[in-house]
C-alpha cells in the first residue's frame, strides 16, 4: 500500500515529474495527430484506389489488349459471387482541344458507363450526371454527339473558354489513336496511320486520384475500341473490372476477397484452356487476375512506405522519450536516495524498491500518455478549422491538396491505434525508469542514511 | 549463562570501508551480548564506528568478519527475506536526523513499519488496527494533536519522537538509537531520552549510539568504543555507584 501511496504523492509534489509527464504528454500527442492524419490519408488514398478499380481485376497491360473477353464475361456474370463486370479499353491518344489547338498526350479508358459504374464507383465521380450515368456520354447540349469524360484536373481544358459555368460547357476534343493488330504492328500503313475521332465534352470525373484525374480522359467502349484498333471481326479489351456481391466485403474480410480473386482466376485458367484452338490464344498469355490492390500497388506502396517510415521515426521518438524518462527518474530517485534509506531500514526490499519507481513510472506514462490523448483528441477535432484559418491568414497549407487530393484532414480517430499509442508511452516510462529503479534498489541503507549524504 | 540468554550478541566483528587507495579499519573484533530489557549505551569519540557497529547489530550492514546473533540465530544465516522481515519486526531503528518521509504525515509515517510489512490486501485487513496503534503511540508520544502534520511542520524534538513512534509501530524486540539527541537542544534531548527510559521500564530492550557520556549515563549499562573495540563491557551504572 505504501508503494501507492508513495508513488503518488511523489507524483503531485515533485515539480520535475511534471517535466516527465510534459514529455509523456507531447510525445503522446504528436504520435496520436500524425499517425491519426497519415493513416486516414492513406487508407482514404486506397479506398479511392479500390472504388476506381472495383475488387478485381482481369487483363493485361499490353496495348494490344486481349481477345475472346465476351465469352469470358459472360463466364463471370453467371458467377453468384460476381455482382458487376465492365470491360475496359486502355490505352494512350493525342488529345487537342479544339479551341486551344493544343496537344495533349493523355490516357484513354473505353468504358460503358453503366457497366463500369456497376463494377467500380464511376457514376459517383462525375460531375453533372452522377443520378444518370446513362447520359454521361450523352453532351447536354446535344445530346446526338459522342461524349467524353475529363479527368477532373483536366477541368481547365474544358472551361478556358466557358470559365465558371454552371451548365456544360461545348468544347470538343480530337482524339488521336494508333491503332494495332493483335500481333502489336501498325494497323495502317502510310496517311492513313492514325484514327481521328472528335469527342463532344460531357462530364468531368473526380476519382480523388490526382494522376488518373490530371492525365485520363474516358471515351464510350466501342468508340475507343475502334481507335485502338480492337474492333475487327475478334473483338479485344485492356481489362475486365469485377465486383464482388457486397456480402463479400472486402474491407473486413480480405480473406474473402482474396478467395474470390482466386476463384476468378482459376476460372481464368480455365477458360484459357477452352480457347487453346483459337487463332489469337496467344493474347491470352498475357492476362493477369489480380485485387484491386495488387493492381494500384504502384501508387499505394509508396505511401504505405511513407506510413512506415513515419512509425520507425516515432520509433525514434520513443527512444529519445526513454532517455528523457531515464534523465528525469536519476534526478528524481537521486533526490530520494533518503527514502530509500529509511524504507529499506524499515524491512522494504530491493524488489519492492523498484516496484514503487515502477508504480510512480506508470503514473507518469498514464498521466502523459491521458494528457496527450485528450489534447491529440482536442486538436484533431478541430484540425481543418485550424487549418482553414491558418490558409485564411497565412496562405498556409499544412496537406498540399494536390498531392494528397483529399477534401478535409482525415481526424477520425481509431481506438486501436489510441490503446497502441497509450500502452507504448506507458511502457517506455516503464523501461526509462527501471535502470534507476533498479540502481536504487541496489543501494545500501547505511550509505543512504549516513549523515554526509543528507 | 549460555549465549541463548542474551537478546543480542556480537563477536569479533570485524569492519573496514575503503577510502580512496586507504583502508579503513572502523571494528577490530568488537564484542557486545545485549540482554532483553537491557538499555545499553554504546560511547566513544567521533569516527570511532559506533554507528557502524549500531547497523551491524540492526543487519543495516554485514561484518567483514564476526558473527552478530539474534535470539541466539546468526544473522550470516538469514536469507535476503527474512533480513528483511527481521528489520522490519525484531527491529526499530532511531536516526540522529530523525528520517522520516516528507511525502507522509505523521501518523501515516508512524504506521508505515506495518503497510511495509504487509501486501496490499494484509494491509487493508489490519489497516484500523494499524491506525488505532499509531494513534495510541503519538498519545503515549505526546503528539496525538500532531497526526495530520507534515514532518517539516514540527519542530526537532516532535520529529524525533515521530522517528520513536515508527520504530515502536511493530513491536520490536530490540530498539537501536542512533545518537537521538545530537540534534536536539539539551532540553529536547532530555526529553527523548525520558520517553527511552520510560520504554525501558517498560520492558523495551535498547541499544543508543552517543558520543555524549551525560547521555549514556541515562542508560542501564555503558559500554565504550575505543579503537575498533569495546572496553568496558559491564560497566553498569550500579557498579559505578
Amino acid at each position: 500500500m505504501y508503494k501507492i501511496i508513495l508513488a503518488y504523492r511523489y507524483l503531485l509534489k515533485r515539480r520535475i515529474t511534471y517535466f516527465a509527464v510534459l514529455a509523456v504528454a507531447l510525445c503522446v500527442f504528436i504520435v496520436v495527430v500524425v499517425m491519426t492524419v497519415m493513416t486516414g490519408l492513406v487508407n482514404d488514398f486506397k479506398q479511392r484506389n479500390h472504388r476506381f478499380v472495383g475488387d478485381c481485376v482481369a487483363g493485361t497491360e499490353s496495348l494490344v489488349g486481349f481477345a475472346y473477353y465476351e465469352d469470358f464475361v459472360k463466364v463471370l456474370e453467371q458467377q453468384k459471387y460476381i455482382e458487376a463486370v465492365s470491360p475496359v479499353i486502355k490505352s494512350f491518344a493525342l488529345v487537342r482541344n479544339k479551341n486551344s489547338k493544343q496537344d495533349y498526350g493523355l490516357e484513354i479508358m473505353g468504358i460503358d458507363p453503366v457497366r463500369h459504374s456497376q463494377a467500380t464507383s464511376f457514376g459517383d465521380t462525375l460531375y453533372y450526371n452522377k443520378d444518370d450515368v446513362s447520359k454521361t456520354f450523352r453532351p447536354s447540349y446535344d445530346p446526338n454527339l459522342t461524349g467524353c469524360v475529363l479527368g477532373g484536373l483536366l477541368r481547365g481544358e474544358a472551361e478556358d473558354i466557358y470559365p465558371e459555368t454552371s451548365f456544360v460547357p461545348r468544347t470538343s476534343f480530337s482524339v488521336s489513336c494508333f491503332p494495332l493488330t493483335a500481333k502489336g504492328a501498325l494497323a495502317r500503313a502510310g496517311t492513313d496511320l492514325v484514327n481521328i475521332k472528335t469527342f463532344y465534352f460531357s462530364d468531368y470525373s473526380n476519382s480523388g486520384l490526382p494522376r488518373i484525374d490530371g492525365s485520363l480522359i474516358y471515351l464510350p467502349f466501342e468508340q475507343a475500341q475502334m481507335l485502338c484498333g480492337m474492333a475487327g471481326p475478334t473483338k479485344r479489351t485492356s481489362w475486365i473490372h469485377i465486383k464482388f456481391r457486397q456480402d463479400v466485403d472486402v474491407r473486413t474480410g480480405p480473406l474473402d476477397a482474396l478467395s474470390c480473386c482466386e476463384k476468378v482466376r482459376s476460372l481464368w485458367d480455365k477458360y484459357k484452356q477452352e480457347k487453346a484452338g483459337e487463332t489469337q490464344t496467344y493474347l491470352l498469355d498475357t492476362v493477369e487476375v489480380q485485387s484491386w490492390k495488387s493492381y494500384r500497388r504502384e501508387s499505394i506502396a509508396p505511401m504505405e512506405n511513407e506510413l512506415t517510415e513515419l512509425i520507425v521515426m516515432f520509433g525514434f521518438v520513443a527512444i529519445t522519450t526513454v532517455f528523457i524518462i531515464l534523465v528525469v527518474f536519476y534526478m528524481i530517485i537521486s533526490h530520494k536516495s533518503k527514502d530509500i534509506g529509511i524504507l529499506k531500514s524499515i524491512g522494504v526490499s530491493g524488489a519492492n524498491i523498484i516496484e514503487l519507481f515502477s508504480g510512480f513510472a506508470l503514473l507518469v506514462g498514464l498521466l502523459g500518455s491521458g494528457v496527450g490523448l485528450f489534447v491529440g483528441w482536442l486538436f484533431l477535432l478541430q484540425i481543418n478549422r485550424i487549418e482553414d484559418w491558418l490558409f485564411e491568414h497565412f496562405k498556409f497549407q499544412l496537406w498540399d491538396r494536390t498531392m494528397y487530393a483529399i477534401g478535409d484532414i482525415p481526424n477520425r480517430l481509431d481506438f486501436k491505434v489510441l490503446v497502441v499509442i497509450a500502452l507504448s508511452a506507458i511502457l517506455v516510462c516503464l523501461i526509462g525508469a527501471f535502470v534507476p529503479s533498479w540502481q536504487a534498489a541496489r543501494q545500501k541503507p547505511i550509505e543512504t542514511l549516513q549523515v554526509n549524504q543528507l | 549463562m549460555s549465549k541463548n540468554d542474551f537478546l543480542l550478541q556480537a563477536n569479533e566483528l570485524h569492519k573496514s570501508y575503503r577510502m580512496g587507495a586507504t583502508k579503513v579499519k572502523v571494528l577490530k573484533g568488537a564484542d557486545l551480548a545485549v540482554k532483553e530489557g537491557e538499555f545499553v549505551a554504546i560511547i566513544g569519540a567521533s569516527g570511532s564506528g559506533k554507528s557502524t557497529l549500531l547497523h551491524i547489530l540492526g543487519a543495516l550492514d554485514k561484518p567483514d568478519k564476526g558473527t552478530v546473533a539474534f535470539v541466539g540465530r546468526d544473522l550470516k544465516k538469514f536469507g535476503s527475506a527474512e533480513l528483511n522481515r527481521f528489520r522490519n519486526k525484531k527491529v526499530g531503528f532511531v536516526f540522529q536526523f530523525y528520517h522520516l518521509l516528507d511525502e507522509l504525515n505523521v501518523l501515516e509515517n508512524v504506521y508505515l513499519p506495518v503497510m511495509a510489512g504487509r501486501s496490499v490486501i494484509g494491509w487493508f485487513f489490519c489497516r484500523k488496527w494499524a491506525k488505532r496503534r499509531a494513534e495510541e503511540l503519538l498519545e503515549q508520544l505526546g503528539l496525538s494533536d500532531r497526526a495530520k502534520h507534515k514532518p517539516y511542520q514540527l519542530s526537532g524534538g516532535e520529529r524525533q519522537r515521530v522517528a520513536i513512534g515508527r520504530a515502536l509501530m511493530n513491536e520490536p524486540s530490540l530498539l537501536l538509537a542512533d545518537e537521538p539527541t545530537g540534534n536536539l537542544d539539551s532540553e529536547t534531548g532530555n526529553s527523548i531520552l525520558d520517553v527511552l527510559e520510560k520504554l525501558n521500564r517498560a520492558g523495551q530492550t535498547i541499544v543508543m549510539v552517543t558520543h555524549d557520556e551525560r547521555i549514556a549515563k541515562r542508560a542501564g549499562r555503558i559500554v565504550t568504543l575505543v579503537d575498533g573495540k569495546i572496553l568496558h563491557k559491564d560497566m553498569s551504572i550500579e557498579n559505578r555507584k
